[in-house]
């Protein structure tokens, strides 16, 4: 089954989502002797052959360093991966190539903008603004830029419900505040953020903005300008894409304002022993050979969810989002972090004696993989009064049918891990629950 | 039930870990050491008192933690309890090859803590296990006051 076969912009229930799972070899792995259930989609995507296919077929026919050589191969490398550089932009909305500088991923993306416009723009005594549910990774690089310039960073709360305190917002703005970071989709609440709303008020005070979109910009439609933002930031791995690429969106009149961050070859005009000129952007953000194979990867991935449609996308995770959490919900002791009506495709929650260490340990040897810890969000589990969570996060290739599996082995972990006076309790609730959805 | 997760999590490590022994405070306490293994957010406040010949005499823990941490904890209290500083520490490498898998033969000294050896399998959890250990082996290195110790290297 191949993904061409779909049309654009259908809807999620007139997909058949059991035939794309084809187009992805790894969902036919097993562990531990059970099928594999990969419910990890948020610390990375799997891979669709189409992905694949672009890699093996750029190292096999294409394969040249870029905007150098001028041998036929080069100039296919450089086509190609100044190609990819322009699907990324219409894929977020940006209004120009240049706007899309290639990474590493949102971390490096995130330290680019924190080193080349934070060193050069901000002061002692300037304000960061974030939110207390960032990522380590936009949290670690404004702590050393504060820690460089004497900048101050300030927080927005989380409500109980996970979502920011809009209105504790409105007084954290002030005009000292020069930048407010803050992510679209929570990685472990599964929050989606207001984006265009912060964006607007961080506007009315003259802060510069920069979204995380790591969780959401291969999960559903966005437009940097609609959203207003002057960096956003992601990953490829996360989006079907490979490891090793990833994008800074800047607005063409800041990324000119900036200066280089890493020196080296690919960045330059001119050289000398004593100085250099720099390229425009996004070039002069560039230096040294660039990750091509990924990024020409990671364009591949583009088409694929394109052709899938994102708003489907976005309905079906939706759906397997909602479902998750309800039944997660039903199972005795357990506590479901984040915002009940609208949530991204992931569930974070805790069971009373279990530990998500030992839960996501347990859930392995029925194949079912999941991730368990702090999900390098430590504050934001501080502010929630633990040392982690467990966490299902799906992508449309996931199916209701894996969710009542997971289920069914969440039920077996709390009768595992429960006293023995507990035990017989839950068999009677589990047997019951079985039967109406059995674990295969 | 697989083989694997049940010699991991045998009936004496759950028991422990949901009723950890010499678990709270030691008032009278010379060195308290503050273990944490990041990757996780597991923590453990170890206390211990030690007799005129800088044995162990007294010994409890406190923190929070998985299953396999806990329970490594409250197992390792009880058995290091009167043990001599040379005793404690032949006894600190025992355990560690044990749960890595070094060596295939258990010690008959380590006696109850030999439930552990299921760790092996899963190598991504032998931190979990080793975290009170740290802790015990920076407080006989520090004999006194306040430390901190990680399962993570600096």
């Amino acid at each position: 089954m191949c993904v061409a076969d779909y049309d654009v912009h259908k809807t999620a229930s007139t997909i058949d989502w059991n035939a794309i799972r084809e187009d992805f070899p790894i969902l036919r792995e097993r562990a531990h002797g059970h099928p594999l259930i990969y419910f990890d989609s948020a610390a990375t995507s799997q891979k669709p052959r189409p992905v694949i296919e672009a890699l093996r077929n750029f190292y096999e026919h294409d394969n040249a360093n870029v905007h150098r050589g001028l041998h036929t191969l080069s100039s296919r490398a450089t086509e190609a991966y100044e190609n990819a550089r322009q699907r990324v932009a219409e894929y977020i909305g940006a209004a120009n190539a240049n706007e899309i500088i290639f990474t590493r991923g949102t971390t490096e993306s995130i330290n680019l903008v924190s080193q080349a416009w934070g060193g050069k723009f901000i002061r002692e005594g300037d304000v960061i603004l974030l939110t207390i549910m960032e990522h380590h990774s936009n949290l670690v690089p404004w702590q050393l830029l504060a820690e460089r310039t004497g900048a101050r960073l300030r927080f927005v709360p989380v409500r109980d419900d996970g979502t920011l305190d809009l209105e504790e917002l409105s007084s954290l703005l002030t005009p000292e505040v020069k930048l407010f970071a803050f992510t679209h989709i929570s990685n472990s609440l599964g929050t989606i953020n207001p984006v265009a709303e912060l964006c607007a008020k961080a506007r009315a005070v003259g802060a510069v903005t920069l979204v995380d979109a790591a969780q959401s910009v291969g999960h559903m439609p966005l437009d940097v300008r609609e959203l207003g933002c002057d960096f956003l930031a992601f990953s490829g791995h996360k989006m079907c894409g490979p490891t090793g690429i990833g994008v800074l969106y800047g607005r063409a009149e800041i990324l000119d304002s900036m200066p280089p961050w890493h020196g080296g070859g690919e960045m330059i005009v001119s050289v000398t022993p004593e100085r250099s000129s720099f390229k425009k952007p996004p070039h002069r953000f560039e230096g040294g050979t660039p990750s091509v194979a990924d990024a020409i990867g990671l364009a591949a991935a583009i088409d694929y969810i394109e052709q899938i449609g994102r708003q489907a996308i976005f309905e079906h995770d939706s759906q397997l989002a909602h479902y998750a959490a309800e039944r997660i919900n039903e199972l005795p002791g357990t506590r479901v972090f984040g915002p009940e009506d609208e949530r991204g495709a992931l569930v974070g929650f805790v069971m009373d004696g279990v530990h998500p260490h030992d839960l996501t340990t347990f859930a392995d040897q029925y194949g079912l993989a999941m991730r368990g810890g702090h999900h390098c969000n430590q504050p934001l589990m501080r502010r929630f009064g633990v040392a982690g969570t467990t966490r299902a996060s799906f992508y449309f290739y996931n199916t209701m049918e894996e969710i009542d599996r997971m289920v069914g082995i969440l039920h077996r972990a709390l009768r595992f891990f429960s006293p023995t006076e507990e035990r017989s309790r839950l068999a009677a609730v589990t047997s019951a629950k079985a039967a109406v959805h059995p674990l295969s | 039930m697989m083989p694997e997760i049940e010699e991991l999590y045998q009936e004496v490590i759950l028991d422990h870990s949901r009723r950890p022994r010499n678990f709270g405070e030691l008032p009278d306490a010379a060195v308290r050491v503050h273990g944490d293994n990041p990757a996780c957010g597991d923590e453990i406040h170890l206390a211990v008192k030690f007799d005129l010949r800088g044995g162990l005499e007294d010994i409890k823990f406190s923190g929070r933690g998985c299953a396999i941490s806990q329970a490594s904890a409250s197992l390792m209290t009880m058995k290091l309890k009167g043990k001599s500083r040379a005793e404690v520490m032949e006894m600190l490498r025992a355990f560690h090859d044990l749960v890595t898998g070094e060596t295939s033969a258990a010690p008959k000294a380590l006696g109850d803590l030999r439930v552990m050896s299921g760790v092996r399998k899963f190598p991504l959890r032998v931190k979990c296990a080793m975290l009170a250990w740290r802790a015990v082996e920076q407080a006989l290195e520090q004999g006194a006051g306040e430390a901190t110790v990680s399962t993570e290297p600096d």
